[in-house]
C-alpha cells in the first residue's frame, strides 16, 4: 500500500463529502402534495485524497450516480456539506452562489458512461473537445486548436481526424474523445460515471489502462461509479461501497477484496461470477430484494436481507466506524464477524 | 432421458445474412455445434459475433432482411424423430409448435418483453394453451405452478399483476416461468442477466442450474460475460464476427484456450482474483464494422500471429484438435 492512499492528513484531501443527503419529493394529487421522499442519498460521508482514484459501488438504486451529481452540483444536494480544496481555498460545493459555479465546473469534470449519446453528433472533434475551452474564454482560436491536438495525441487519437463527426468512430474512440473533453480545463477532480459499461471486454482493457496512465501522467483524482467490482478492483486505490442510499464500506481496494467486514459486501463479492471454471464456488445467495429508497426499513438497511442480523440491527442505524487503519464499516457487528472474501490477504 | 450422448441439437455450417441496399451483412458465417440433453452450452463473443442471430435462427425468428441462406439445424424431437429447423416454413404450424414448445427462450430485455396490457398471467397461460389440451382453468393452475417454481412468492397474487409492477429480478423470473411454462427440452437464454444487477443475477443464474437439475433440459446460454458462461457452461462456442472461432469443454476453454482470439480475450478481463492496478493485456483495435468485414480470417488485423499472405488470404476452417476440441485457426494445421 504506498504513502499516498493511507495519509489522512487534511492537506492531502481534495473532497471531503460529509453527511450528503438528497431526497427527491413524491407529490401526489391535484395540489402536487408531497406524500414522502425517495431518500436517494442519505447521509454520505467519505473524502478522496489528491491524485487517488475512489470507487463508488453498489447496485442500481443505491445513490451512487445520484452522490456524484451532487458532487458535480449538477443537482442540489439536500442537505450535508461537498468541501473541494483548491490550494488555500476551501469552497463548499453544496452551498455556493450560481455565479461561482462556473469558475468550479473548471475544477471538476465528467466523464458520462455512453459515448454514443454523449457526443453531439453535429459537432466535429475539434468542437467537441475545444468546447469547454471556449465556454470558459481560454485562449484564442489557433490555441484552443494546439490544445484540441495536443489533447487527442493524449487519449490515443490522431489528431488528423479533429474534423470529423463522432458518427466516424467507434465506441471505444468515443469514449476516449469524451476522456479528452474532460480533460481540456486540466480539472482537479475527474467524475467518471461508468466509463466502460458500455463498451465491449476486448476495447474495456484499452479504456481501463488509458485512465490508469493519464492519472501517472496528470496526477489526476479520480472518482470512479461502477457497478461492475471486476473493473472497480483493476482501476481503484480505495472502493467505497454503497446500498440503498448509504456508504455501508469504505477500504483499500486489496482489503475490501480480501477481508470485507460488512455483510453486505461479502454477499456482493461472492455473487460475482469467477472467469475460471474451477472456481465454482458455493455462492451467498441473498434472498429477497433491494430496499425500497422512498420506504426504507428502520435500524441498518441491509438487516432484512442479512443473515447476521440481531435485533439491535432493525432498531438502530449502524454508525460508521474505523475497525483497521483507513477501513472504515457501518455494522452493529463489524467487530465480531469473519466474513468471506474473494482475493488472497495481502502480503 | 434420451441418450445422453446423441445431441438434442445440432447446427451445421449456418449461415444467415442481412440483404440490405447498403451490402450484404454475414451476420452468421458457418457456424457448427453441439447441444446435449441436460447439458449447458455457452455460446459467448463480443457485440456484432452473431450470437444472438444464431439463436434467432434456430427459433426462426430472424427478421427482415435477414434470412437463413445455408446450413441445418437438427433437432431431436421428444419422439426420437428428427427435423430440420431450416426447412420448416417460418411461420408454419411445425416451427410454431417448436417455438416456445420443444424450444423456450428467454431475452435479455425483461422489460420490452412481456407485453404492458397483459397480465403476467395472461401470458403464461397462453403459453399453456398453445402447447397443451387443458382447459383455461388447468391453465391458470399450471401458470401459477410455473411461477412458483420459479421462486416467486405469493405466486396466486402475482399472476393477475401487470409486468411493470414487478421489479427487474421478478420480471426475469416470470419471462422463466413463460418460457419453462411448456416444459421445453432446450432453453435458449439470451444474455438473460445482462440487464440485472450482480446479487440479482446470482439468484437467477442459481434458478436456472437448480431448474435444469430438476428438469433435465438442456440450456444454450448466449452471453458477453466470460464469468457467467465459467460458472454455467459444460461446453463453450466462442464466436468472432459470425464464424465460430474455438469449441471445447469449458475447462479447456479458460485452461487451455486455442485461438489467438479466446487467448487474447481472457488476458483482457479484468477479474475479481487480480492484483489491481496492474495494466490489463489488450485487444488492439476495435471490432471491424459487419460491412467492412477483413478478407480471410475475421480476426486477423487484431492477431498477435497473423501470418501475411495466409490468413488474410483465405478463412481456416473448423478443424478437430484432441478431444470434443475444435478452432478454426492457420496455427493448428
Amino acid at each position: 500500500m504506498n504513502a499516498r492512499t493511507t495519509s489522512g492528513a487534511a492537506s492531502d484531501r481534495l473532497l471531503e463529502v460529509e453527511g450528503l443527503r438528497k431526497y427527491f419529493p413524491i407529490r401526489r394529487g391535484l395540489l402536487q402534495k408531497t406524500v414522502g421522499y425517495v431518500k436517494a442519498v442519505d447521509d454520505v460521508t467519505f473524502f478522496l485524497n489528491r491524485g487517488e482514484t475512489l470507487s463508488l459501488v453498489g447496485e442500481s438504486g443505491c445513490g451512487k450516480t445520484t452522490t456524484a451529481r451532487c458532487i458535480l452540483r449538477a443537482i442540489k444536494p439536500t442537505a450535508g456539506r461537498v468541501v473541494l480544496r483548491d490550494g488555500d481555498e476551501v469552497l463548499d460545493v453544496a452551498t455556493i452562489t450560481k455565479d461561482r459555479l462556473r469558475s468550479l465546473r473548471r475544477q471538476m469534470q465528467m466523464i458520462f458512461q455512453d459515448p454514443f449519446s454523449s457526443l453531439n453528433p453535429r459537432m466535429t472533434l475539434l468542437d467537441i473537445v475545444g468546447e469547454p475551452l471556449l465556454v470558459h474564454g481560454v485562449g484564442n482560436a489557433q490555441e484552443r486548436t494546439d490544445r484540441v491536438v495536443e489533447l487527442l495525441r493524449l487519449v490515443g487519437l490522431r489528431p488528423e481526424y479533429m474534423r470529423r463527426y463522432p458518427h466516424a468512430f467507434s465506441g471505444g474512440q468515443r469514449q476516449r474523445i469524451g476522456i479528452a473533453r474532460a480533460l481540456a480545463l486540466n480539472p482537479r477532480l475527474i467524475v467518471a460515471d461508468e466509463p466502460v459499461s458500455a463498451l465491449d471486454v476486448s476495447v474495456q482493457a484499452q479504456i481501463l489502462n488509458l485512465l490508469l496512465e493519464l492519472q501517472e501522467q496528470l496526477g489526476l483524482t479520480l472518482l470512479f461509479v461502477a457497478h461492475d467490482l471486476s473493473v472497480v478492483k483493476h482501476i481503484s486505490e480505495r472502493v467505497a461501497v454503497m446500498y440503498v442510499g448509504r456508504i455501508v464500506e469504505t477500504a483499500p481496494t486489496e482489503a475490501l477484496f480480501s477481508s470485507p467486514r460488512h455483510p453486505y459486501t461479502e454477499a456482493l463479492l461472492s455473487s460475482v461470477p469467477k472467469p475460471d471454471p474451477r472456481l465454482r464456488s458455493e455462492r451467498i445467495v441473498l434472498a429477497g430484494e433491494v430496499a425500497d429508497p422512498a420506504n426504507t426499513p428502520p435500524g441498518c438497511h441491509f438487516h432484512p436481507r442479512c443473515k447476521y442480523a440481531q435485533a439491535i440491527c432493525k432498531e438502530k442505524a449502524p454508525m460508521q466506524e474505523e475497525v483497521a487503519p483507513n477501513h472504515f464499516v457501518s455494522c452493529h457487528r463489524a467487530r465480531e464477524l469473519t466474513l468471506r472474501g474473494v482475493a488472497r490477504a495481502p502480503s | 432421458m434420451p441418450d445422453a450422448k446423441k445431441p438434442l441439437l445440432s447446427v451445421r455450417n449456418l449461415k444467415t445474412s442481412f440483404f440490405q441496399d447498403e451490402g450484404t451483412t454475414k451476420a452468421v458465417d458457418g457456424a457448427s455445434f453441439d447441444v446435449f440433453p441436460g447439458k449447458t452450452l455457452g455460446i459467448v463473443g463480443e457485440s456484432g459475433c452473431g450470437k444472438s442471430v444464431t439463436a434467432q435462427s434456430i427459433l426462426r425468428i430472424v427478421d427482415r432482411p435477414g434470412r437463413i441462406v445455408e446450413g441445418e439445424i437438427v433437432l431431436t424431437r421428444a419422439d426420437g424423430s428428427q427435423i430440420d429447423l431450416v426447412k420448416l416454413k417460418a411461420n408454419g404450424r411445425e416451427i410454431r409448435s417448436i417455438r416456445g414448445g420443444d424450444i423456450g427462450l428467454i431475452f435479455q430485455e425483461p422489460m420490452t418483453s412481456f407485453s404492458p396490457v397483459h397480465t403476467v398471467g395472461t401470458q403464461i397461460m397462453e403459453a399453456v394453451l398453445l402447447h397443451s389440451t387443458v382447459g383455461k382453468k388447468e391453465a391458470r393452475l399450471r401458470g401459477i405452478e410455473a411461477l412458483r417454481s420459479v421462486g416467486i412468492p405469493k405466486p396466486e397474487r402475482r399472476i393477475d399483476e401487470y409486468s411493470f409492477e414487478l421489479s427487474g429480478g421478478l420480471r426475469q423470473r416470470a419471462m422463466i416461468a413463460v418460457a419453462l411454462a411448456s416444459n421445453p427440452r432446450l432453453l435458449i437464454a439470451d444474455e438473460p442477466t445482462t440487464a440485472l444487477d450482480v446479487t440479482t443475477q446470482a439468484q437467477i443464474l442459481d434458478l436456472l442450474r437448480k431448474l435444469q437439475q430438476e428438469r433435465g433440459m438442456a440450456i444454450m446460454l448466449i452471453t458477453h460475460n466470460l464469468g457467467v458462461v465459467a460458472e454455467m457452461a459444460d461446453d463453450v462456442v466462442v464466436m468472432y464476427l459470425g464464424r465460430v472461432v474455438e469449441e471445447g469443454k469449458v475447462d479447456d476453454i479458460f485452461h487451455d484456450p486455442k485461438h489467438p482470439y479466446t487467448k487474447a480475450l481472457l488476458q483482457s478481463i479484468p477479474s475479481i482474483d487480480s492484483t489491481p492496478r496492474v495494466k490489463l493485456a489488450t485487444i488492439s483495435g476495435s471490432i471491424p464494422h459487419p460491412f467492412n468485414r477483413p478478407p480471410g480470417c475475421p480476426f486477423h488485423p487484431r492477431c498477435e500471429s497473423f501470418m501475411p499472405g495466409r490468413c488474410d488470404a483465405e478463412a481456416p476452417p473448423l478443424k478437430a484438435v484432441g478431444e470434443g476440441r475444435t478452432v478454426s485457426c492457420f496455427l493448428y494445421e
